[in-house]
């Protein structure tokens, strides 16, 4: 007649999948939203879950329906002073008279159906734009990266983890010290004993009740065992986050004239694929923006985004500056460098060999990495070639000419090569 | 009913003092209750009481309230926004969701009180219960016994498909069905009944002989020549409208593969088991809350519960049963619980005290045992038929219902009918209107297959009151291309049946293969 059942412990997970799909379907749409936030969002703050909107009209379910005209005749309640006959305006947007039609009982008056997208799978179609190879993208997914470290010996623990020699010695040394009295009263009757022999004959009861407690002793020493679990030591293995050291990052960008908002958009992105490596590498990182067009500033994030400026552009006034900053703030024993550049390629032609002396001599050894990015459809000027120098050199200076986000991170390649980045930061 | 004199007050023994509830309570109130409901005649299914977490109860939500169902984007858009909306509070879950199945199935959420436990045993296992099992429509349309298996069978069915032709192509399939499921039941005519077992042996013996009907159709081999005679004379096919666009496809779309049909069937036979509920909102859940209502308060009466709990019970109770009139913020439409909680509450009230006015309107139910007339209103009517005949002139005015008449070819909006001598039949009249769900529908039918020609398929929108179809037609035809193959054609038909407007989704080739 009547069953009760305690559900609770199944699943909850049973629309995951229908989740899913809808996700799969509307990839361009949220990939678009995805873009919009990144847009909006500072560096620091890409690791985030994303509300995301899409137009009702595009997830839409059509069925056939009737629209508004004809003759429609509606019955409502609480009348409060209408009379038969009454005659009254038709209310503008349907409110009201229309009743909006037979169309059935959906998200009736909203535009946007919005939901929300978690950490993770905000992080993957942020990287689906850049292309990142597979490898890369669960290396910048995992949150932190832990190393098992030596941290002494402990009293319980897996079998695997027995230290054998500290076990061995534990138990020698309980044996000593527990044989210690037991083997001091033998020895006593021992002595005892072979002094009443030279006396007494063997039979004597002395004698007899001396041998008993001669035994007893023995048998005492007997049953101290020769391991026991108290014995045991096992090795102990923390796990330490991985690596634990700090960075600084410098974003520099030339915000002359001819940097479009869709080149900052790429120089964007671009920077926030180095915060994200940084970020599994390091345990503290500093951003530092730098701009510059003839002269160099060292602006906040938002300046440094959005502020417009015009001029020519003069690459070495933000090289020195950089160089200026880490020297009064970032002491290179203390602090891992990370340099990104990105520019549209322009240069004043006299400064670009300054630039190439600039960078090769004083700069690059006080760097990690440097990363330059050239966000251009045209030929290469001057300062790509003196660049091209400096890269023939120095192999931690690395540089690519992009037209779209797509091709981005082929500049950080070499970065991510080194699986481990600990060693990295070490150096 | 609730006032008690202090003298012969009953000795109060309530099921359940505190606001947990334990195994133990349910079972015992759920025991306690259902002796009630024996007592009032009540005849339901065998009740199957499941509990769950919130969580479970939105995935329960997400597909469309069944246990098991097939996977689908659209029912992942629907958790998405269940799931926001309850996470930002905008939205408390239902308390209850309930199955038409055998037994019948109703889920208990964990958050709950055991009062509202009580009230959820009420209104679900044996309201909403014994209107599944006594109401005409899903007597005729539903088989409880079987809904469950066959939606098993039917999940196993697409997923079998998806991995064989592709998520993308199911899917494409399913959008196409679900564009026209209004559209995939036979008004007049007894469905089969619905079995797992008969479902799988015949299921291979079906598709073949769908397969060969449809080859029948499109054969284009020479005919013999008398049936060459025959087919020459001007015939139309299907030589009647079909209103069973679904079935239609199904049975005559020429490129259709065989699984794709039978994903076309399974779609056609979930419509059709929520197609009575689609006619029985204001009935179905007035019922459900006028026996919550009765059930409880009989309980109290009895002494079973405590006055806590009974004014937690009357508080959610008169949130559901609010109707906001037309002028206020929070006006939704006409409230299905309070319409139809009020409705039966008033069938009993004219059965017991009955005014000059109801003898009047209601000769037949006056002074008569009100419980044999609620079990027959129950039984016989679906929403349009049960407001056309039980709406009482008394609840016109409780409701101040009026009437307004929207014209477009009128400048304004005309009051046609309110709640006095005058309007009472008139109102009543169309609010059952209001109702009908051929009214609420477009009326569109298959009209003509070119068959010897292009294959066009014509479908046929006959217009009510002049009322066009909206814009999603054209979406929806191109989904009706895609399942049929071929060019669809609607023409929209005005009362003297001019076709007035014409819609068409060309469809040249076939892609692919």
């Amino acid at each position: 007649m009547f069953h009760l059942i305690d559900r609770r412990l199944n699943g909850k997970n049973k629309s995951a999948v229908n989740r899913e799909r809808f996700l799969k379907r509307f990839k361009g749409q949220i990939k678009e939203a995805v873009a919009r936030a990144v847009k909006d969002r500072s560096i620091t703050d890409i690791e985030r879950g994303e509300k995301v909107s899409i137009p009702v009209k595009d997830i839409g379910e059509p069925t056939f329906g009737h629209a508004q005209g004809g003759v429609t005749e509606r019955v409502y309640p609480g009348n409060k002073e209408y009379l038969r006959g009454d005659e009254f305006e038709r209310p503008q947007g349907g409110g009201g008279g229309g009743g909006g039609g037979g169309s059935g009982d959906g998200g009736d008056g909203q535009d946007e159906f919005v939901f929300t997208l978690s950490k993770e799978e905000f992080l993957s179609y942020f990287f689906d734009d850049l292309e990142l190879p597979n490898l890369i993208k669960t290396q910048l997914a995992q949150t932190t990266t832990f190393k098992p470290m030596r941290a002494g010996f402990t009293s319980d623990g897996t079998p695997t983890n027995i230290h054998v020699l500290r076990s061995l010695r534990g138990a020698l040394g309980r044996r000593i010290a527990l044989s210690a009295l037991p083997m001091d009263e033998l020895g006593a009757a021992q002595e005892k004993l072979d002094e009443l022999l030279e006396s007494r004959d063997e039979h004597d009861p002395e004698i007899h009740a001396l041998m008993q407690e001669i035994r007893e002793h023995k048998a005492r020493l007997a049953r101290i065992p020769w391991i026991d679990p108290f014995d045991l030591r096992y090795s102990n293995r923390v796990r330490v986050p991985n690596p634990t050291t700090q960075a600084v990052m410098f974003c520099v960008m030339d915000v002359s004239g001819s940097m479009d908002e869709m080149k900052k958009d790429i120089a964007k992105r671009f920077f926030i694929l180095l915060y994200l490596f940084l970020e599994r590498a390091y345990e503290k990182i500093d951003v530092v923006f730098v701009r510059h067009h003839t002269q160099a500033f060292e602006v906040n994030e938002d300046e440094f985004f959005h502020a417009r400026d015009t001029g020519g552009t003069v690459v070495s006034s933000a090289l020195k500056l950089v160089k200026k900053i880490v020297l009064a703030r970032y002491p290179t024993a203390d602090w891992n460098i990370y340099v990104a550049q990105a520019s549209d390629g322009d240069n004043w032609d006299s400064d670009s060999p300054h630039c190439r002396e600039l960078l090769s001599n004083e700069l690059l050894p006080l760097l990690q990495y440097y990363a330059y990015v050239e966000i251009t459809e045209g030929e290469p000027q001057n300062l790509w070639y003196e660049y091209e120098q400096v890269a023939a050199q120095h192999h931690h200076f690395v540089m690519r000419r992009i037209k779209d986000a797509g091709q981005i991170w082929p500049v950080f390649r070499d970065l991510f090569k080194k699986a481990g980045l600990g060693e990295r930061s070490a150096a | 009913m609730t006032a008690v004199a202090h003298t012969d007050a009953p000795v109060r023994t309530p099921l359940f003092s505190g606001s947990e509830w334990t195994f133990e309570l349910i079972q015992s109130t759920y025991d306690e209750i259902g002796r009630i409901a024996r007592d009032f005649g009540l005849d339901t299914y065998p009740t199957q009481l499941e509990v769950i977490s919130a969580e479970q109860m939105m995935d329960a939500y997400a597909s469309v309230g069944m246990p098991v169902m097939y996977h689908h984007w659209s029912y992942g858009k629907h958790f998405l926004s269940t799931q926001k909306n309850y996470q930002r509070g905008a939205m408390g879950l239902a308390y209850e969701i309930v199955i038409n199945s055998n037994p019948c199935i109703a889920y208990l959420m964990e958050e709950n009180t055991m009062t509202m436990q009580a009230l959820v045993i009420a209104h679900a296992s044996f309201g909403h219960n014994s209107f599944f099992k006594g109401n005409y429509l899903f007597r005729t349309w539903t088989e409880a016994d079987a809904i469950i298996d066959y939606l098993v069978f039917a999940k196993k069915y697409i997923a079998d498909c998806e991995a064989r032709y592709g998520e993308e192509e199911v899917e494409e399939l399913l959008d196409s069905c679900h564009a026209l499921m209004n559209y995939g039941v036979d008004r007049y005519k007894r469905p089969q009944k619905l079995s797992l077992a008969q479902e799988r042996a015949r299921q291979a013996e079906r598709e073949e002989y769908l397969q060969s009907q449809v080859n029948t159709l499109w054969r284009t081999i020479p005919t013999m020549q008398s049936e060459l005679e025959a087919s020459s004379s001007p015939q139309r096919f299907p030589d009647e409208p079909q209103e069973n666009l679904l079935y239609f496809i199904e049975k005559f779309a020429p490129l259709l593969e065989p699984w794709q049909r039978e994903i076309v069937r399974i779609v056609r036979k979930v419509a059709q088991y929520f197609y009575p509920q689609r006619q029985t909102q204001v009935m179905n859940e007035g019922w459900a809350t006028f026996w919550h209502y009765t059930l409880l308060n009989k309980l109290y009466d009895d002494g079973k519960l405590t006055d806590s709990s009974m004014f937690e019970f009357l508080h959610s109770h008169t949130s559901v049963v609010t109707q906001p009139g037309v002028d206020s913020p929070y006006f939704n439409g006409i409230n299905p619980y309070a319409l139809g909680f009020a409705m039966y509450r008033d069938i009993q009230r004219i059965c017991q005290e009955p005014t000059d006015e109801d003898k009047q309107w209601f000769p037949e139910l006056a002074g008569t045992d009100w419980r044999r007339q609620l079990d027959f209103a129950m039984r016989n009517f679906k929403d349009e038929s049960f407001i056309a005949q039980y709406l009482s002139p008394k609840l016109i005015r409780d409701f101040r219902f009026f009437a307004i008449l929207d014209d477009d070819e009128q400048s304004r909006l005309k009051v046609s009918a309110i709640h006095d001598d005058a309007g009472y039949a008139e109102i009543r009249r169309k609010l059952a209107e209001q109702y009908n769900l051929a009214a609420r529908e477009p009326n569109i039918q298959v009209f003509d297959v070119n068959v010897r020609g292009d294959r066009t398929l014509t479908l046929r929108h006959t217009q009510h009151q002049r009322r066009p179809l909206a814009n999603s037609v054209h979406e929806v035809l191109k989904h009706v291309a895609r399942l049929w193959g071929f060019t669809v054609k609607l023409e929209s038909v005005d009362d003297q049946g001019r076709v007035i407007l014409c819609y068409e989704c060309r469809l040249e080739k076939r892609h692919g293969q």
